[in-house]
């Protein structure tokens, strides 16, 4: 449907302007790993309006846009990991139909950093790195909660737009 | 719309629970004052310093100078990297055995090493 295929772009460029946002917010945890996760936002919206093929679609191509953008192939790559990872947790939490969307959220925060640390740590070669782990959890599951509830809001907001096509 | 389920409530705490109790662990029973400053370079020893001397460690890979690092006051930090994002230039002084300074794009990891792990080293010498 035409009509589907703008608004997935809009969210794109969305998702976009997040994952610029938070590159211009000085936001220095020192840690490998720590983010705000800002564009998770609108992966959360779109697992829960449009579906799982395109919510990953928008995810991949952010992460490959924003790094092309703003950061550098490594970045990509890293970026990736944690990427693929949190949002193969989402969609996992979020089937089990069990959980509201907050829950979806923190879990993919978690992942998001905890996948993101794994890949630092393989990187350097160096385990060390691990010690941070529970800081990234703490942190994963206060900027999850602040997104999902972010999310929520936009959800409940959005839902007309997909709702005619169903 | 409820937004907020028992099941959410109780998958959250256990989660936060188990990420603070891992935390105050590793903070209370893992952690000692470092000795040494350890530089690897990808995943290969580049030296170990003593936190007591102050100095200005110039880690070079290749002919480059690609990060700084700075002792001082027995605790060590990164005070240059040539990579765009900085992180960790950004970072806070280190000198416990649990923390690290990560220069991804350079693959420089800065560890420190405690007392008794030095003591073991120097015996395998």
């Amino acid at each position: 449907m035409k009509k589907k295929t703008a608004y997935l772009g809009v969210f794109l460029a969305f998702a976009l302007i997040l994952s610029y946002i938070e590159s211009l917010i000085p936001f220095y945890f020192g840690i490998p790993g720590m983010k705000l996760g800002l564009a998770n936002l609108i992966v959360v919206v779109m697992l829960y309006l449009s579906g799982t093929k395109e919510a990953f679609v928008i995810s991949v191509l952010r992460i490959l846009l924003s790094g092309f953008l703003f950061g550098n192939m490594f970045g990509i790559l890293y970026s990736l990991a944690g990427g693929v990872l949190s949002f193969i947790v989402m969609w996992l939490v979020k089937k089990t139909g069990q959980f509201y969307s907050v829950t979806v959220s923190v879990c993919g925060g978690i992942s998001h950093n905890v996948g993101q640390l794994f890949v630092a740590a393989l990187v350097v070669e160096n385990y060390n790195v691990l010690y941070y782990m529970p800081v990234l959890l703490v942190a994963g599951i206060i900027t999850g909660f602040v997104i999902g509830v972010l999310g929520e809001e936009l959800i409940k907001r959005l839902q007309f737009l997909f709702q005619k096509k169903q | 719309m409820k937004r907020f389920g028992k099941k959410d409530f109780l998958l959250i705490g256990v989660l936060l629970v188990a990420a603070l109790g891992i935390w105050a662990g590793i903070g209370l029973f893992g952690s000692e004052k470092g000795a040494n400053a350890v530089v690897t370079v990808d995943g290969a020893l580049y030296g170990r310093y003593s936190l007591d001397k102050p100095q200005e460690i110039s880690i070079a890979i290749g002919e480059n100078v690609t990060n700084v690092l700075e002792i001082k006051n027995e605790k060590a930090d990164m005070i240059h990297a040539d990579c765009p994002d900085q992180l960790c230039v950004h970072q806070h002084s280190i000198s416990k055995s649990t923390e690290s300074i990560v220069c991804l794009p350079n693959k420089v990891v800065v560890t420190i090493e405690g007392a008794k792990e030095a003591a073991i080293d120097s015996l395998a010498k």
